[in-house]
């Protein structure tokens, strides 16, 4: 019961992070359906996807409603992330994947402190 | 030939595509900031805009694992999405309700979080 809950409320937080900014969530949803909810890595990845098209749907519908979707650009970014796929599979058989944890915490790093420089930049609107 | 508006978009969806790949992160992670930096969104835009490309990059993957491994929990997975969409109704609309540049800033605070996650890993 106790671990019910807690997926319960690791999934809210999971949905209020895709509303507040606009990521899917899965960070959050792939433990709450592993370590709470008892399924296999394996199988909290992928159902984790599932989770995050509803949440993504949703989202996406009510950020129309209120003016702030580019359906175009959507969906031209969506159709091609399988090329990425391809490219990180090829990636992943040349480079140790601690080089690429690496490298991509270095630049996940570097794109928040350019976030955090413009926004501080930047009146408040 | 493309304009560059159009490589600049093909650019991010396959860095997304690609993160996520090696990651199991990297949707939104990439797509929100890319749009802001390369493309001159604001961060409402940018957020609604990067909820609507996961619904692809999503079903392009939860089609590839459920069709071919049979590994989704379809029950277990609508289950867990109730609150999740709970969550996100309730989540864009403070996001109206805040400054942009807040967001920006929520923003960062995740991606340095994603960032210890990788490094502690």
């Amino acid at each position: 019961m106790m671990n019910e809950l807690l997926a319960v409320l690791i999934a809210i937080a999971g949905g209020l992070a895709g509303g507040l900014v606009g990521v899917g969530g899965g960070v959050l949803f792939v433990p709450a359906l592993t370590v709470f909810l008892g399924l296999s890595q394996v199988e909290g990845e992928s159902t984790s996807l599932l989770v995050i098209v509803v949440v993504a749907v949703v989202g996406a519908a009510r950020q129309n409603a209120y003016g702030n979707l580019n359906l175009r650009d959507a969906a031209l970014i969506g159709v091609l992330s399988p090329l990425g796929v391809l490219a990180g599979v090829a990636a992943a058989n040349e480079i140790p994947q601690r080089a690429l944890e690496l490298s991509f915490a270095g630049l996940v790093l570097l794109i928040a402190y350019e976030l955090i420089r413009r926004a501080l930049s930047r009146t408040p609107d | 030939m493309p304009s560059s508006r159009t490589l600049k978009l093909a650019a991010i969806g396959s860095a997304a595509g690609l993160f996520s790949g090696l990651f199991g992160v990297g949707g939104g992670t990439v797509i929100v900031p890319l749009l802001i930096f390369w493309l001159g969104y604001g961060e409402r835009l940018a957020t609604g805009t990067s909820l609507a490309a996961i619904v692809l990059i999503g079903l392009l993957g939860a089609i590839a694992q459920g069709g071919i491994y049979g590994n989704v929990h379809v029950g277990t997975g609508l289950l867990l999405s109730i609150p999740a969409v709970g969550g996100v109704v309730i989540g864009t609309a403070v996001q109206q309700r805040i400054p942009q540049r807040a967001v920006s800033l929520l923003f960062a605070a995740l991606l340095i979080a994603v960032a210890v996650e990788l490094i502690v890993r």
